[in-house]
Protein backbone atom coordinates (compact mmCIF):
# COMPACT_ATOMS: atom_id res chain seq x y z
CA UNK A 1 0.00 0.00 0.00
CA UNK A 2 1.66 3.08 -0.70
CA UNK A 3 0.93 6.33 1.04
CA UNK A 4 0.44 9.68 -1.60
CA UNK A 5 1.20 13.30 0.15
CA UNK A 6 -2.95 13.62 0.88
CA UNK A 7 -2.91 10.21 2.89
CA UNK A 8 0.10 11.86 5.40
CA UNK A 9 -1.79 14.89 5.87
CA UNK A 10 -5.01 13.08 6.40
CA UNK A 11 -2.99 11.09 8.79
CA UNK A 12 -1.73 13.72 10.79
CA UNK A 13 -5.01 15.57 11.24
CA UNK A 14 -6.18 12.45 12.75
CA UNK A 15 -3.40 12.36 15.17
CA UNK A 16 -3.46 15.73 15.66
CA UNK A 17 0.44 16.24 14.67
CA UNK A 18 1.98 19.07 13.19
CA UNK A 19 3.44 18.60 10.00
CA UNK A 20 5.02 20.93 7.49
CA UNK A 21 4.34 21.16 3.63
CA UNK A 22 8.15 21.32 3.85
CA UNK A 23 8.47 18.08 5.52
CA UNK A 24 5.87 15.95 3.65
CA UNK A 25 7.62 14.50 0.99
CA UNK A 26 9.89 13.38 3.61
CA UNK A 27 7.61 12.11 5.90
CA UNK A 28 5.72 10.55 3.42
CA UNK A 29 9.10 8.43 2.48
CA UNK A 30 9.34 7.20 6.12
CA UNK A 31 5.55 5.85 5.88
CA UNK A 32 5.86 3.77 2.80
CA UNK A 33 9.43 2.22 3.97
CA UNK A 34 7.93 1.37 7.11
CA UNK A 35 4.87 0.34 5.64
CA UNK A 36 6.77 -1.88 3.12
CA UNK A 37 9.18 -3.53 5.81
CA UNK A 38 5.61 -4.67 7.63
CA UNK A 39 4.26 -5.71 4.56
CA UNK A 40 6.79 -8.54 4.12
CA UNK A 41 4.28 -9.91 6.78
CA UNK A 42 1.72 -10.85 4.03
CA UNK A 43 4.09 -13.12 2.10
CA UNK A 44 2.74 -15.46 4.57
CA UNK A 45 -0.31 -17.34 3.67
CA UNK A 46 -3.02 -16.57 6.65
CA UNK A 47 -6.33 -16.99 4.98
CA UNK A 48 -7.03 -19.88 7.40
CA UNK A 49 -5.50 -18.48 10.43
CA UNK A 50 -7.76 -16.81 12.94
CA UNK A 51 -6.28 -13.18 13.92
CA UNK A 52 -4.39 -13.79 17.28
CA UNK A 53 -5.78 -10.88 19.20
CA UNK A 54 -3.41 -11.27 22.08
CA UNK A 55 -1.37 -13.75 23.57
CA UNK A 56 -2.60 -14.30 26.81
CA UNK A 57 -4.36 -17.38 27.34
CA UNK A 58 -7.48 -18.02 30.02
CA UNK A 59 -9.44 -15.76 31.38
CA UNK A 60 -9.35 -12.53 31.84
CA UNK A 61 -7.91 -11.12 35.33
CA UNK A 62 -10.61 -8.98 36.50
CA UNK A 63 -11.55 -6.86 39.81
CA UNK A 64 -14.33 -7.01 42.31
CA UNK A 65 -17.10 -4.09 41.63
CA UNK A 66 -16.00 -2.20 44.86
CA UNK A 67 -15.05 1.76 45.31
CA UNK A 68 -11.13 2.34 46.00
CA UNK A 69 -9.94 5.27 43.89
CA UNK A 70 -11.21 8.65 43.77
CA UNK A 71 -11.70 12.20 46.05
CA UNK A 72 -8.18 13.20 44.54
CA UNK A 73 -9.80 15.91 42.70
CA UNK A 74 -6.65 18.46 43.75
CA UNK A 75 -4.27 15.80 41.96
CA UNK A 76 -6.54 15.58 38.84
CA UNK A 77 -6.89 18.90 38.51
CA UNK A 78 -2.71 19.52 39.49
CA UNK A 79 -1.66 19.45 35.87
CA UNK A 80 -4.51 21.37 34.26
CA UNK A 81 -3.25 24.34 31.85
CA UNK A 82 -6.53 25.82 33.13
CA UNK A 83 -9.14 24.70 35.48
CA UNK A 84 -12.35 26.77 37.17
CA UNK A 85 -14.79 26.01 39.73
CA UNK A 86 -13.17 22.40 40.18
CA UNK A 87 -14.15 21.82 36.74
CA UNK A 88 -11.06 21.20 33.72
CA UNK A 89 -11.85 24.44 31.38
CA UNK A 90 -10.90 23.82 27.68
CA UNK A 91 -11.59 26.58 24.95
CA UNK A 92 -15.25 25.83 24.44
CA UNK A 93 -16.35 22.82 22.60
CA UNK A 94 -19.85 23.65 20.67
CA UNK A 95 -19.81 21.24 17.37
CA UNK B 1 -52.28 -1.63 9.92
CA UNK B 2 -48.65 -0.28 8.35
CA UNK B 3 -47.52 3.61 8.88
CA UNK B 4 -46.62 5.44 5.73
CA UNK B 5 -46.34 9.26 5.24
CA UNK B 6 -48.51 10.49 1.99
CA UNK B 7 -47.71 13.26 0.21
CA UNK B 8 -49.90 14.57 -2.59
CA UNK B 9 -47.53 12.40 -4.61
CA UNK B 10 -46.35 9.40 -3.02
CA UNK B 11 -46.24 7.06 -0.03
CA UNK B 12 -43.18 6.99 2.44
CA UNK B 13 -42.10 4.35 4.97
CA UNK B 14 -39.97 5.18 7.86
CA UNK B 15 -36.71 2.49 8.00
CA UNK B 16 -34.99 3.10 11.33
CA UNK B 17 -32.71 1.34 13.96
CA UNK B 18 -32.03 2.69 17.29
CA UNK B 19 -28.51 2.50 19.53
CA UNK B 20 -29.25 3.09 23.33
CA UNK B 21 -26.54 3.12 25.60
CA UNK B 22 -27.26 1.79 28.90
CA UNK B 23 -25.41 2.70 31.78
CA UNK B 24 -24.64 -0.27 33.74
CA UNK B 25 -25.47 -0.27 37.29
CA UNK B 26 -22.20 -0.80 39.38
CA UNK B 27 -20.71 0.42 42.13
CA UNK B 28 -17.29 1.45 40.23
CA UNK B 29 -16.17 1.97 36.89
CA UNK B 30 -15.59 -0.01 34.66
CA UNK B 31 -12.11 -0.22 34.68
CA UNK B 32 -10.99 1.61 37.78
CA UNK B 33 -11.94 1.68 40.99
CA UNK B 34 -13.45 5.19 41.60
CA UNK B 35 -17.10 5.58 42.42
CA UNK B 36 -20.22 5.81 39.14
CA UNK B 37 -22.01 7.83 41.86
CA UNK B 38 -24.12 10.62 40.32
CA UNK B 39 -24.86 14.34 41.14
CA UNK B 40 -21.47 14.41 43.53
CA UNK B 41 -19.19 17.31 42.98
CA UNK B 42 -17.11 17.81 39.62
CA UNK B 43 -14.22 15.76 39.56
CA UNK B 44 -14.59 13.84 42.85
CA UNK B 45 -15.03 10.72 41.29
CA UNK B 46 -12.02 10.49 38.89
CA UNK B 47 -9.14 8.23 39.41
CA UNK B 48 -5.84 8.61 37.50
CA UNK B 49 -7.09 5.96 34.72
CA UNK B 50 -10.22 8.12 34.46
CA UNK B 51 -8.17 10.81 33.84
CA UNK B 52 -6.19 9.43 31.18
CA UNK B 53 -2.94 9.89 32.85
CA UNK B 54 0.56 8.55 31.29
CA UNK B 55 1.23 5.04 32.68
CA UNK B 56 -1.98 3.96 34.32
CA UNK B 57 -3.45 0.79 33.43
CA UNK B 58 -7.02 -0.42 32.73
CA UNK B 59 -8.21 -3.97 35.30
CA UNK B 60 -11.56 -4.53 34.21
CA UNK B 61 -14.54 -4.86 36.56
CA UNK B 62 -16.25 -8.04 37.06
CA UNK B 63 -19.48 -6.36 37.75
CA UNK B 64 -19.90 -4.90 34.15
CA UNK B 65 -19.27 -8.45 32.60
CA UNK B 66 -22.13 -9.97 34.64
CA UNK B 67 -24.55 -7.19 34.10
CA UNK B 68 -23.99 -7.00 30.14
CA UNK B 69 -24.50 -10.84 29.94
CA UNK B 70 -27.50 -10.74 32.09
CA UNK B 71 -28.93 -7.97 29.90
CA UNK B 72 -28.17 -9.87 26.81
CA UNK B 73 -30.11 -12.98 28.23
CA UNK B 74 -32.71 -10.88 28.87
CA UNK B 75 -32.88 -9.67 25.30
CA UNK B 76 -32.89 -13.58 23.97
CA UNK B 77 -29.56 -12.79 22.70
CA UNK B 78 -26.43 -15.03 22.09
CA UNK B 79 -23.63 -14.60 24.78
CA UNK B 80 -20.40 -14.53 22.87
CA UNK B 81 -17.53 -16.46 24.95
CA UNK B 82 -14.80 -14.83 23.44
CA UNK B 83 -14.94 -10.64 23.31
CA UNK B 84 -12.59 -8.09 22.58
CA UNK B 85 -12.01 -4.75 24.02
CA UNK B 86 -10.67 -2.02 21.27
CA UNK B 87 -9.62 1.22 20.92
CA UNK B 88 -11.83 4.07 19.23
CA UNK B 89 -9.40 6.96 18.56
CA UNK B 90 -10.79 10.18 18.68
CA UNK B 91 -9.77 13.85 19.63
CA UNK B 92 -12.63 15.70 21.82
CA UNK B 93 -12.36 17.00 25.42
CA UNK B 94 -14.23 14.52 27.22
CA UNK B 95 -11.85 11.89 26.08
CA UNK B 96 -8.51 12.24 27.33
CA UNK B 97 -6.89 9.45 26.38
CA UNK B 98 -7.84 10.08 22.88
CA UNK B 99 -9.27 6.94 22.48
CA UNK B 100 -12.40 4.99 24.31
CA UNK B 101 -12.36 1.67 25.19
CA UNK B 102 -15.11 -0.10 23.62
CA UNK B 103 -15.34 -3.35 21.79
CA UNK B 104 -15.76 -3.79 17.89
CA UNK B 105 -15.65 -6.62 15.84
CA UNK B 106 -16.45 -9.15 18.72
CA UNK B 107 -19.02 -7.70 21.18
CA UNK B 108 -19.95 -9.82 24.15
CA UNK B 109 -23.62 -9.95 23.10
CA UNK B 110 -24.44 -10.90 19.83
CA UNK B 111 -28.13 -11.71 18.28
CA UNK B 112 -31.40 -11.39 20.01
CA UNK B 113 -34.48 -10.48 19.99
CA UNK B 114 -37.68 -8.40 21.75
CA UNK B 115 -41.13 -7.99 21.64
CA UNK B 116 -43.20 -5.31 21.67
CA UNK B 117 -46.54 -4.47 22.00
CA UNK B 118 -48.20 -1.89 20.11
CA UNK B 119 -51.27 0.16 20.38
CA UNK B 120 -53.50 -1.73 18.12
CA UNK B 121 -52.81 -4.76 20.10
CA UNK B 122 -50.68 -6.24 17.68
CA UNK B 123 -46.73 -6.68 18.68
CA UNK B 124 -43.56 -7.06 16.72
CA UNK B 125 -40.10 -8.52 17.08
CA UNK B 126 -37.33 -6.57 16.72
CA UNK B 127 -34.05 -8.12 16.23
CA UNK B 128 -31.18 -6.86 18.42
CA UNK B 129 -27.98 -6.96 16.61
CA UNK B 130 -25.35 -6.73 19.15
CA UNK B 131 -24.49 -5.52 22.55
CA UNK B 132 -21.00 -4.23 23.66
CA UNK B 133 -19.48 -3.14 26.76
CA UNK B 134 -17.79 0.89 26.96
CA UNK B 135 -16.63 3.31 28.88
CA UNK B 136 -18.44 6.64 29.52
CA UNK B 137 -17.13 9.81 28.20
CA UNK B 138 -16.95 13.08 30.49
CA UNK B 139 -19.89 15.43 30.69
CA UNK B 140 -19.12 18.99 29.01
CA UNK B 141 -20.44 22.09 30.04
CA UNK B 142 -20.78 24.73 27.49
CA UNK B 143 -23.31 27.20 29.35
CA UNK B 144 -21.14 28.68 31.99
CA UNK B 145 -19.29 30.41 30.66
CA UNK B 146 -19.46 32.06 26.85
CA UNK B 147 -16.13 31.48 25.59
CA UNK B 148 -14.89 28.29 27.94
CA UNK B 149 -16.35 24.69 27.80
CA UNK B 150 -16.17 22.98 31.79
CA UNK B 151 -15.32 19.16 31.99
CA UNK B 152 -16.24 16.79 34.63
CA UNK B 153 -15.00 13.73 34.62
CA UNK B 154 -17.28 11.68 37.04
CA UNK B 155 -18.78 10.39 34.25
CA UNK B 156 -15.96 9.30 32.40
CA UNK B 157 -14.74 5.89 32.56
CA UNK B 158 -18.96 4.59 34.21
CA UNK B 159 -19.50 1.53 32.15
CA UNK B 160 -22.01 1.37 29.52
CA UNK B 161 -23.55 -1.23 27.69
CA UNK B 162 -24.30 0.14 23.98
CA UNK B 163 -27.23 -1.78 22.60
CA UNK B 164 -27.74 -2.06 18.68
CA UNK B 165 -31.08 -3.24 17.06
CA UNK B 166 -31.48 -3.75 13.31
CA UNK B 167 -33.20 -1.35 11.04
CA UNK B 168 -36.85 -3.06 12.02
CA UNK B 169 -38.60 0.11 12.93
CA UNK B 170 -41.49 0.93 10.43
CA UNK B 171 -42.92 3.77 12.88
CA UNK B 172 -42.33 6.09 15.47
CA UNK B 173 -44.80 4.38 17.71
CA UNK B 174 -43.02 0.91 17.45
CA UNK B 175 -39.63 2.66 18.29
CA UNK B 176 -41.42 4.17 21.24
CA UNK B 177 -42.90 0.72 22.34
CA UNK B 178 -39.27 -0.58 22.08
CA UNK B 179 -37.70 2.09 24.23
CA UNK B 180 -40.33 1.56 27.04
CA UNK B 181 -39.88 -2.47 26.72
CA UNK B 182 -36.49 -2.24 27.01
CA UNK B 183 -36.26 0.17 29.75
CA UNK B 184 -38.63 -2.24 31.81
CA UNK B 185 -36.57 -5.16 31.47
CA UNK B 186 -33.25 -3.61 32.35
CA UNK B 187 -35.10 -1.89 35.29
CA UNK B 188 -36.56 -5.78 36.13
CA UNK B 189 -32.85 -7.11 36.01
CA UNK B 190 -31.59 -4.42 37.68
CA UNK B 191 -28.60 -3.98 35.33
CA UNK B 192 -29.54 -0.39 34.33
CA UNK B 193 -31.73 2.52 36.54
CA UNK B 194 -33.32 3.12 32.73
CA UNK B 195 -33.67 6.66 33.68
CA UNK B 196 -33.47 8.87 30.31
CA UNK B 197 -33.39 12.25 31.70
CA UNK B 198 -30.79 11.49 33.79
CA UNK B 199 -29.09 10.34 31.20
CA UNK B 200 -28.18 6.97 32.20
CA UNK B 201 -30.14 5.67 28.95
CA UNK B 202 -29.55 7.65 26.11
CA UNK B 203 -30.90 7.35 22.79
CA UNK B 204 -29.52 7.67 19.25
CA UNK B 205 -31.70 7.07 16.04
CA UNK B 206 -31.05 6.38 12.57
CA UNK B 207 -33.74 7.08 9.99
CA UNK B 208 -33.95 6.92 6.65
CA UNK B 209 -37.33 6.49 4.34
CA UNK B 210 -38.38 5.27 1.25
CA UNK B 211 -41.64 5.04 -1.32
CA UNK B 212 -43.35 2.29 -0.11
CA UNK B 213 -42.92 -1.27 -1.95
CA UNK B 214 -39.04 -0.26 -2.57
CA UNK B 215 -36.57 -2.56 -1.81
CA UNK B 216 -33.15 -1.54 -0.30
CA UNK B 217 -32.22 1.21 1.53
CA UNK B 218 -31.49 4.68 1.20
CA UNK B 219 -28.81 7.00 2.62
CA UNK B 220 -29.61 7.18 6.56
CA UNK B 221 -29.18 10.12 8.99
CA UNK B 222 -28.21 9.28 12.49
CA UNK B 223 -29.84 11.60 15.27
CA UNK B 224 -27.80 11.92 18.75
CA UNK B 225 -28.47 11.54 22.42
CA UNK B 226 -32.28 11.42 22.53
CA UNK B 227 -33.41 11.76 26.28
CA UNK B 228 -37.08 10.86 26.37
CA UNK B 229 -39.38 8.48 24.75
CA UNK B 230 -41.55 10.80 23.43
CA UNK B 231 -38.89 12.78 22.12
CA UNK B 232 -37.58 9.83 20.45
CA UNK B 233 -40.25 9.46 18.60
CA UNK B 234 -41.13 13.35 17.25
CA UNK B 235 -37.44 12.91 16.32
CA UNK B 236 -37.95 10.41 14.47
CA UNK B 237 -41.53 11.51 12.48
CA UNK B 238 -40.02 14.80 11.82
CA UNK B 239 -36.81 13.85 10.69
CA UNK B 240 -38.55 11.14 8.13
CA UNK B 241 -40.38 14.15 6.62
CA UNK B 242 -37.68 16.02 6.05
CA UNK B 243 -35.69 13.71 4.21
CA UNK B 244 -39.62 12.96 2.64
CA UNK B 245 -39.51 16.62 1.79
CA UNK B 246 -36.02 17.36 0.43
CA UNK B 247 -36.46 14.16 -1.89
CA UNK B 248 -39.87 15.47 -3.43
CA UNK B 249 -37.92 18.73 -4.61
CA UNK B 250 -35.36 16.77 -6.15
CA UNK B 251 -33.01 16.45 -3.31
CA UNK B 252 -30.68 13.42 -2.48
CA UNK B 253 -29.36 13.04 1.53
CA UNK B 254 -25.84 12.39 2.40
CA UNK B 255 -25.02 10.32 5.48
CA UNK B 256 -24.91 12.58 8.58
CA UNK B 257 -25.11 13.09 11.89
CA UNK B 258 -27.91 15.15 13.16
CA UNK B 259 -29.04 16.30 16.60
CA UNK B 260 -32.69 16.71 18.06
CA UNK B 261 -33.90 20.02 19.39
CA UNK B 262 -36.03 19.77 22.27
CA UNK B 263 -37.85 23.35 21.76
CA UNK B 264 -38.50 23.07 17.92
CA UNK B 265 -39.34 19.21 17.82
CA UNK B 266 -36.82 19.46 15.06
CA UNK B 267 -33.33 18.03 14.23
CA UNK B 268 -30.83 20.23 12.88
CA UNK B 269 -26.92 19.32 11.01
CA UNK B 270 -24.20 18.43 13.09
CA UNK B 271 -21.64 16.81 10.98
CA UNK B 272 -21.39 14.89 7.38
CA UNK B 273 -20.55 11.05 8.30
CA UNK B 274 -17.46 10.47 6.53
CA UNK B 275 -14.90 13.36 7.79
CA UNK B 276 -15.49 12.99 11.41
CA UNK B 277 -16.04 8.83 12.21
CA UNK B 278 -12.62 7.40 11.04
CA UNK B 279 -12.15 6.18 14.15
CA UNK B 280 -8.80 3.91 13.18
CA UNK B 281 -10.15 1.00 15.73
CA UNK B 282 -7.45 -1.37 16.95
CA UNK B 283 -7.46 -4.53 19.59
CA UNK B 284 -6.88 -2.78 22.80
CA UNK B 285 -3.67 -3.46 23.79
CA UNK B 286 -3.89 -3.13 27.75
CA UNK B 287 -6.73 -5.63 28.16
CA UNK B 288 -6.55 -9.08 26.76
CA UNK B 289 -9.78 -10.83 24.90
CA UNK B 290 -12.58 -11.56 27.39
CA UNK B 291 -13.15 -15.25 27.80
CA UNK B 292 -16.21 -16.47 29.32
CA UNK B 293 -17.18 -20.17 30.04
CA UNK B 294 -20.61 -22.35 30.23
CA UNK B 295 -20.58 -22.39 33.95
CA UNK B 296 -20.22 -18.58 34.02
CA UNK B 297 -23.41 -18.53 31.28
CA UNK B 298 -25.33 -21.23 33.01
CA UNK B 299 -25.10 -19.28 36.33
CA UNK B 300 -26.10 -16.03 35.33
CA UNK B 301 -28.90 -17.74 33.90
CA UNK B 302 -30.07 -19.07 36.84
CA UNK B 303 -30.34 -15.65 38.41
CA UNK B 304 -32.94 -14.78 35.73
CA UNK B 305 -35.91 -13.22 36.93
CA UNK B 306 -39.81 -13.21 35.86
CA UNK B 307 -38.99 -10.60 33.17
CA UNK B 308 -42.66 -8.33 31.62
CA UNK B 309 -43.64 -10.76 29.30
CA UNK B 310 -43.89 -14.00 30.82
CA UNK B 311 -45.07 -12.04 33.62
CA UNK B 312 -48.38 -10.38 31.92
CA UNK B 313 -48.77 -13.65 30.27
CA UNK B 314 -49.17 -15.43 33.62
CA UNK B 315 -51.51 -12.10 35.29
CA UNK B 316 -53.52 -13.03 32.37
CA UNK B 317 -53.92 -16.75 32.91
CA UNK B 318 -53.81 -16.57 36.34
CA UNK B 319 -55.64 -13.77 37.50
CA UNK B 320 -58.27 -12.84 34.67
CA UNK B 321 -56.88 -9.82 33.46
CA UNK B 322 -57.46 -8.01 30.55
CA UNK B 323 -53.84 -7.74 28.20
CA UNK B 324 -54.41 -3.99 28.22
CA UNK B 325 -54.17 -4.41 32.32
CA UNK B 326 -51.88 -6.55 32.49
CA UNK B 327 -49.39 -4.82 30.12
CA UNK B 328 -49.74 -1.82 32.78
CA UNK B 329 -49.12 -3.48 36.09
CA UNK B 330 -46.03 -5.17 34.29
CA UNK B 331 -44.28 -2.24 33.31
CA UNK B 332 -42.27 -1.75 36.46
CA UNK B 333 -41.09 -4.85 38.65
CA UNK B 334 -42.60 -3.00 41.56
CA UNK B 335 -46.00 -2.07 40.24
CA UNK B 336 -45.94 -5.75 39.45
CA UNK B 337 -45.05 -7.22 42.84
CA UNK B 338 -47.47 -4.60 44.23
CA UNK B 339 -50.25 -6.06 42.53
CA UNK B 340 -49.38 -9.54 43.29
CA UNK B 341 -49.04 -8.94 46.48
CA UNK B 342 -52.52 -7.31 46.75
CA UNK B 343 -54.25 -9.53 44.33
CA UNK B 344 -52.66 -12.99 45.35
CA UNK B 345 -56.09 -14.85 47.77
CA UNK B 346 -58.47 -12.23 46.30
CA UNK B 347 -60.54 -11.53 43.28
CA UNK B 348 -57.51 -10.58 40.64
CA UNK B 349 -59.16 -8.56 38.19
CA UNK B 350 -61.41 -6.58 40.90
CA UNK B 351 -58.23 -5.73 42.92
CA UNK B 352 -56.70 -4.92 38.94
CA UNK B 353 -59.13 -2.34 39.19
CA UNK B 354 -58.51 -0.35 42.14
CA UNK B 355 -55.05 -0.08 41.73
CA UNK B 356 -55.86 1.18 37.89
CA UNK B 357 -58.59 2.75 38.80
CA UNK B 358 -58.45 5.33 42.50
CA UNK B 359 -55.18 3.74 43.82
CA UNK B 360 -53.03 5.38 40.55
CA UNK B 361 -55.21 8.39 40.44
CA UNK B 362 -54.42 8.91 44.22
CA UNK B 363 -50.70 8.03 43.76
CA UNK B 364 -50.41 10.60 41.06
CA UNK B 365 -52.51 13.38 42.78
CA UNK B 366 -50.68 13.29 45.85
CA UNK B 367 -47.13 13.12 43.48
CA UNK B 368 -46.25 9.41 45.43
CA UNK B 369 -43.98 6.78 44.21
CA UNK B 370 -45.82 3.04 45.37
CA UNK B 371 -42.98 2.72 48.19
CA UNK B 372 -44.79 6.28 49.42
CA UNK B 373 -48.06 5.27 49.73
CA UNK B 374 -49.63 5.43 52.95
CA UNK B 375 -51.93 2.04 51.20
CA UNK B 376 -50.62 -1.29 51.33
CA UNK B 377 -51.55 -4.62 48.89
CA UNK B 378 -53.01 -5.87 52.00
CA UNK B 379 -55.27 -3.57 52.58
CA UNK B 380 -56.26 -3.57 48.75
CA UNK B 381 -57.18 -7.08 48.81
CA UNK B 382 -59.09 -6.91 52.03
CA UNK B 383 -61.07 -4.03 50.66
CA UNK B 384 -62.16 -6.09 47.92
CA UNK B 385 -62.94 -9.14 49.57
CA UNK B 386 -65.42 -6.71 51.85
CA UNK B 387 -67.31 -6.44 48.74
CA UNK B 388 -67.25 -9.21 47.70
CA UNK B 389 -68.90 -10.90 50.93
CA UNK B 390 -71.37 -8.25 50.66
CA UNK B 391 -70.09 -6.32 53.74
CA UNK B 392 -69.96 -2.78 51.87
CA UNK B 393 -70.94 -1.69 48.82
CA UNK B 394 -68.86 -0.24 46.30
CA UNK B 395 -69.62 2.85 46.90
CA UNK B 396 -69.05 2.73 50.48
CA UNK B 397 -65.81 0.98 49.62
CA UNK B 398 -64.94 4.44 47.57
CA UNK B 399 -65.45 6.13 50.71
CA UNK B 400 -63.39 3.54 53.05
CA UNK B 401 -60.30 4.21 50.43
CA UNK B 402 -60.52 7.25 51.25
CA UNK B 403 -60.08 6.82 54.87
CA UNK B 404 -57.75 4.25 54.13
CA UNK B 405 -55.65 6.45 52.83
CA UNK B 406 -55.99 9.17 55.18
CA UNK B 407 -55.56 7.24 58.16
CA UNK B 408 -53.86 4.03 57.07
CA UNK B 409 -55.90 1.74 59.08
CA UNK B 410 -57.28 -1.43 57.39
CA UNK B 411 -60.17 -1.17 55.69
CA UNK B 412 -62.15 -3.88 58.42
CA UNK B 413 -61.20 -1.73 60.74
CA UNK B 414 -62.62 1.96 59.28
CA UNK B 415 -65.57 -0.12 58.86
CA UNK B 416 -65.99 -1.68 61.85
CA UNK B 417 -65.26 1.92 63.59
CA UNK B 418 -67.39 4.07 61.33
CA UNK B 419 -70.78 1.89 61.30
CA UNK B 420 -70.17 1.44 57.69
CA UNK B 421 -71.25 -2.10 57.42
CA UNK B 422 -73.81 -2.76 54.93
CA UNK B 423 -77.12 -3.22 56.05
CA UNK B 424 -78.43 -6.78 54.58
CA UNK B 425 -81.14 -7.73 57.82
CA UNK B 426 -84.75 -7.28 55.53
CA UNK B 427 -86.67 -6.15 58.35
CA UNK B 428 -84.70 -3.11 59.11
CA UNK B 429 -84.58 -2.10 55.53
CA UNK B 430 -88.67 -2.84 55.44
CA UNK B 431 -88.41 0.13 58.19
CA UNK B 432 -86.74 2.26 56.52
CA UNK B 433 -88.58 1.78 53.17
CA UNK B 434 -91.62 1.95 55.29
CA UNK B 435 -90.52 5.59 56.54
CA UNK B 436 -89.38 6.86 53.43
CA UNK B 437 -93.16 6.37 51.46
CA UNK B 438 -95.00 7.14 54.68
CA UNK B 439 -93.24 10.73 54.74
CA UNK B 440 -93.50 11.59 51.47
CA UNK B 441 -97.14 10.96 50.22
CA UNK B 442 -97.10 13.32 47.73
CA UNK B 443 -94.50 11.31 45.48
CA UNK B 444 -96.20 8.19 46.61
CA UNK B 445 -99.50 9.36 44.79
CA UNK B 446 -97.85 10.18 42.04
CA UNK B 447 -96.02 7.19 41.52
CA UNK B 448 -98.97 4.92 42.02
CA UNK B 449 -100.99 7.22 39.31
CA UNK B 450 -98.53 6.06 37.22
CA UNK B 451 -95.33 8.42 37.21
CA UNK B 452 -92.97 5.22 37.32
CA UNK B 453 -89.60 6.92 36.53
CA UNK B 454 -90.08 8.05 40.49
CA UNK B 455 -89.04 4.25 40.88
CA UNK B 456 -85.39 5.29 40.95
CA UNK B 457 -86.24 8.68 43.15
CA UNK B 458 -87.78 6.43 46.31
CA UNK B 459 -84.39 4.27 45.78
CA UNK B 460 -82.38 6.90 46.05
CA UNK B 461 -83.88 8.48 49.48
CA UNK B 462 -83.82 4.96 51.12
CA UNK B 463 -80.33 4.88 50.89
CA UNK B 464 -79.74 8.30 51.71
CA UNK B 465 -82.18 7.36 55.05
CA UNK B 466 -79.57 4.53 56.00
CA UNK B 467 -76.52 6.74 55.39
CA UNK B 468 -75.70 4.31 52.15
CA UNK B 469 -75.36 1.10 54.42
CA UNK B 470 -78.48 -0.36 53.14
CA UNK B 471 -77.67 -2.97 50.64
CA UNK B 472 -79.06 -1.08 47.10
CA UNK B 473 -80.25 -4.44 45.80
CA UNK B 474 -82.05 -5.06 48.40
CA UNK B 475 -83.70 -2.01 48.84
CA UNK B 476 -84.87 -2.41 45.01
CA UNK B 477 -86.23 -5.64 45.70
CA UNK B 478 -88.21 -4.61 48.76
CA UNK B 479 -89.71 -1.28 46.97
CA UNK B 480 -90.85 -3.26 43.69
CA UNK B 481 -92.66 -5.36 46.27
CA UNK B 482 -94.37 -2.20 48.09
CA UNK B 483 -94.95 -0.56 45.14
CA UNK B 484 -96.37 -2.90 43.14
Amino acid sequence: MAIDNNMVKQVAFLARLKIEDSKLESTKEEFNKILNWVEQLSEVDTSNVEPLVSVHEGFVKARADEVTDGHIKDEILKNAPMQEFGYFAVPKVVE
Amino acid sequence: MTYTIKTAQNEWEIVCGLEIHCQIISKSKIFSGASTAFGDDANENVSFIDAGMPGMLPVLNKECVHQAVKTGLGLNAQINKYSVFSRKNYFYADQPNGYQITQYEYPIVGKGCVKIDLPDGKSKNIGITRIHIEQDAAKSIHDLNPKKSYIDFNRAGVGLMEIVTEPDFRSPDEAGAFLKKLRSIVRYLGTCDGNMDEGSMRCDASVSVRLKGEQGMRERAEIKNVNSVKFAMQAIENEAKRQIEIYEQGGTIEQQTRQFDQSTGQTKFLRLKEYADDYRYFPEPDLPPLLLDDEYIENIKKEMVELPDAKKERFIKQFGLTPYDAEILTESKETADFFEQAATGHDGKKVANWILGDFFANLNANKLSLDQSPVTPQMIGELVDLISRGVISGKIAKDVFVMMWKTRQSPSKIVEEKGLKQVTDTSAIEKIVDEVLASNPDNLKAYLDGKTNLFGWFVGQTMKASKGAANPSLVNELLKKKLG
